[in-house]
């Protein structure tokens, strides 16, 4: 065991409200490439940020070459020889591709720095990777690709023993993740152990050597990619459950009545570069599952029916009557709400109380002029508090100060507050503890008993095929398929479909 | 909350009372007020009197910058509405008259107005920096006063303009009673209604505001037209006081006072959560402070340095980690942010 350049074991790292890992073991071997892999959540970025010295671990032990280590920071983890290049290019672009790459490593002669030989230098070390790239052009005439090369290629400068690639490739044509692969193999021949996170399972087979997934901050397993085929693989990502769930029972196959007009009907609707044209309809009392991998474009096509962001091609209309739905404003008129699946960024007004973050939906509907008066946000903060159970039952804390299942219930008691025809949820169950979660499926079950329309994206795809009526599946964002869940949809079905390579 | 809020100012008000023990002390006559013919006189009610142009623009200041924005422009806005007013008045038959100066004020006011909104514009609608964007303004503004006046530093003799900084209703000085109106107009504006709520929801978190439905660009763009407007009025009594449209020195610098005034007043200028009894502190802090310089003799070169210390302690006060450092010398109070950030930082 004393032959891995990286031992990670036990690590766990809390943050208010969530256990973000929770005993992980980790290991690097010098020379390979290492995936890891789990949904946004899963704990991935954290245990990056532990490795590289960004956060500190709660417990645990970290040893790099047989040393035991601990990181007070970033510094820390760079002595230990530990480099990470980032999806946005951390260079300077003004500099020149040398200067970047020999950046606090200059060759010095008498005369201060002897810029000849430190570009002769820089010229050697991307040469060694197989570069042909002018060390004297200044970085900015680049692409972002070549940048993310040259960034890589200064962890050869300073001899790293680990090479943290995060999500390096997700902005990479064909051709320039090629040249990537093959400075990563270059790196590895040299000994290099490469921690490389990329959501497309394609470009994971291709490199990697090993695989380590996650899933809700904790370990599930670590294999050698020719062990484990791309259905286990996304199985062991997606998950499945546990047992306690399915008394919560199944809603799938209650009856849906389509006869009327749909509560929402979109047909064509796409974004250029983000979602292909789809087709999707809604109706009251019904939940639409939406299954896929992360990046697969199911938040897309939330967030263009919602209009968060907006579509440039199909028609969408409510009630058989055609809507504009451009902005957030117009959804809201219509009655639909959307919950992002960022809760953090983009759900939480963290500064503000329990009360005030309940009732903003309902205040940004009424405009500025007509405040909810306080008895009217005394009576609404009550009933959903109530209702829904949240915990501390104190209007008045910050909301920042709750956990992250109860945070979720402040979310969607906003939302409920506003009366929505329809109700869009990005992963309302990600990231929260067991109770909440279920509380929170109980909840979903309840509002389409009550004739409420929803549309439900997870990561789980059991919570899916459990709660939904009809499941609608994505990959590469694109709809691929549509599934009526009358005749019991297996979740294997689901990653049957998913791993399918090829166009659909 | 009330706990918060008191937390949050009760160092402020400290630094109030103690400039103004500090006065009383070097000259006991610094706390006497004189009745005359039913009119306040003496150092406080100087201190109120001249504080109402600051007051005005740091109002305005505190609700732009909770929307995580700034307005530098306001003292240029200052130079334009004075301009703009003596011009009109000068340039009438009857300067002297009520008609003429209420046009003058109306008229000024009402193009303050659109230079805020032109402001707004460029923040909201366009996403324009608004550091950038009021920067345009600050730097053009001054010039446009100047073109009003033709050059020249207008002046006029109207007793009703001279009213508005000299003049007394109910024994107070006019100017006073114009700050403590805005004082009540703008927490009125943003208390009871929903603006001061949705202001710090767009500051604290732009996006999900965004998502929850709320009309953040017109907020924002309304608030500074808003900033706008009340710097027209800074500008009005400011010119009144001098009687003369001063492009060049009018509201000189006041932009940095008002950002200095807010931020004594425990508004972060991060955005997000704003206090305007803060805010007003926060002004009266400024103008006591300039107020004890001039009477301790020390040279008007010299000011900023005083200006700088006061600043000094009043934000260290205000700083989580001087704060929690202070807290290890006393009991420590909750704070469970700083409390969560610390305990991780320590079990590394």
């Amino acid at each position: 065991m004393t032959d891995n350049v990286v031992e990670m074991r036990d690590i766990s790292i809390s943050f208010p409200g969530v256990k973000a890992l929770d005993q992980v073991d980790f290991t690097l071997r010098p020379g390979e490439i290492h995936s890891l892999l789990g949904e946004n959540g899963a704990g991935k970025s954290t245990l990056i940020k532990a490795l590289t010295g960004v956060y500190p671990i709660d417990s645990g032990r970290i040893a790099v070459g047989g040393e035991p280590r601990t990181f007070a920071g970033t510094a820390d983890a760079q002595d230990a020889g530990i480099a990470t290049v980032y999806q946005e290019v951390n260079l300077c672009t003004n500099l020149s591709v040398g200067e970047n790459v020999m950046l606090g490593n200059e060759k010095r002669g008498p005369f201060g720095v002897d810029w000849r030989t430190t570009h002769k230098e820089a010229s050697r070390f991307l040469g060694e990777l197989g570069l042909d790239i002018d060390p004297r052009s200044p970085l900015s005439s680049h692409s972002l690709a070549v940048q993310q090369l040259v960034a890589i290629s200064r962890a050869v400068v300073v001899d790293c023993k680990v090479l943290v690639l995060d999500e390096p490739t997700s902005s990479l044509d064909r051709f320039e993740v090629e040249q990537l692969f093959a400075v990563m193999r270059a790196l590895r021949d040299r000994g290099v152990a490469i921690l490389f996170v990329s959501h497309f399972l394609d470009q994971i087979y291709e490199i990697s050597d090993r695989l380590t997934v996650l899933r809700n901050g904790r370990l599930i397993g670590e294999h050698a990619i020719e062990e484990i085929s791309r259905t286990e693989l996304i199985a062991a990502m997606l998950g499945r459950e546990l047992a306690e769930f399915e008394s919560i029972g199944r809603s799938a196959d209650r009856q849906v009545d389509r006869a009327g007009a749909p509560v929402l009907s979109a047909s064509l609707v796409g974004r250029k570069g983000s979602i292909e044209p789809f087709d999707l309809e809604v109706y009251d009392g019904e939940v639409v599952g939406i299954a896929g991998l992360l990046g697969s474009g199911r938040t897309e096509l939330a967030r263009l029916i919602y209009g968060a962001d907006r579509a440039d091609q199909g028609r969408v209309s409510v009630r058989g009557s055609t809507a504009r739905l451009t902005s957030p404003r117009h959804a809201v008129e219509q009655r639909i709400a959307f919950s992002s699946e960022d809760r953090r960024e983009e759900g939480i007004i963290a500064d503000l109380t329990v009360a005030e973050n309940l009732v903003l939906g309902v205040q940004a509907k009424r405009g500025w002029l007509r405040r909810v008066t306080k008895a009217e946000q005394a009576r609404i903060v009550e009933q959903y508090m109530e209702s829904l159970g949240i915990r501390p039952a104190n209007p008045n804390a910050l909301i920042r100060n709750l956990s992250g299942g109860n945070q979720q219930k402040v979310l969607l008691a906003r939302w409920l507050a506003t009366d929505p025809q329809l109700l869009i949820l990005d992963e309302p169950t990600r990231g929260i503890d067991i109770g909440a979660k279920a509380e929170i499926q109980r909840l979903i079950v309840e509002l389409a008993s009550g004739g409420l329309a929803l549309i439900f994206i997870s990561s789980e795809l059991d919570e899916v095929v459990r709660l939904s009526q009809r499941v609608v599946v994505m990959r590469d964002r694109r709809k691929i398929a549509e599934l009526d869940n009358e005749s019991h949809v297996d979740v294997d079905d689901i990653v049957a479909l998913i791993a399918k390579e090829g166009a659909a | 909350m009330s706990t918060i809020f008191r937390h949050r100012l009760v160092w402020p008000i400290g630094a109030l009372l103690a400039l103004i023990v500090l006065n009383t002390i070097s000259r006991p006559s610094f706390l006497s007020i004189t009745v005359k013919d039913g009119e306040l006189y003496g150092s406080l009610i100087d201190i109120l009197r001249n504080s109402a142009p600051l007051m005005l623009i740091a109002l305005g200041m505190a609700l732009v910058i909770a929307t995580r924005g700034i307005d530098l422009s306001v003292g240029a806005q200052m130079a334009i509405s004075g301009a703009v007013a003596l011009t009109i008045i000068s340039g009438s038959g009857s300067p002297g008259s009520l008609g003429t100066v209420s046009t003058a004020i109306l008229t000024a006011v009402v193009i303050s107005l659109l230079f805020g909104l032109w402001n707004g514009f460029l923040v909201a609608v366009l996403g324009i920096q608004p550091i950038i964007a009021t920067l345009v303004l600050m730097l053009a503004g001054r010039g446009i006063a100047l073109l009003i006046t033709g050059g020249f530093i207008t002046t006029i003799t109207s007793a009703p303009y001279a009213y508005i900084s000299q003049g007394y209703v109910f024994g107070l000085p006019f100017a006073f009673i114009v700050s403590v109106g805005a004082i009540i107009v703008i927490s009125l504006l943003v208390r009871r209604t929903a603006l001061g709520v949705l202001t710090e929801s767009v500051g604290i978190n732009p996006s999900a505001s965004r998502l929850a439905g709320v009309r953040s660009r017109g907020i924002v763009w309304s608030l500074y037209g808003l900033s706008g407007l009340l710097a027209g009025i800074a500008g009005i009594l400011y010119s009144s006081n001098i009687m003369a449209a001063d492009a060049n020195n009018a509201g000189l610098n006041i932009e940095l006072d008002a950002i200095l005034a807010v931020v004594l007043g425990g508004t972060s200028l991060a955005g997000g959560k704003f206090t305007l009894a803060g805010t007003v502190i926060g002004v009266f802090i400024l103008q006591t402070l300039t107020s004890t310089i001039t009477f301790l003799g020390v040279p008007p070169a010299v000011t900023p340095v005083f200006k700088a210390a006061v600043v000094i302690i009043v934000c260290l006060s205000q700083s989580r980690r001087v704060r929690a450092w202070l807290g290890r010398l006393r009991p420590p109070q909750p704070r469970i942010a700083a409390r969560t950030a610390e305990t991780e930082r320590s079990a590394a």
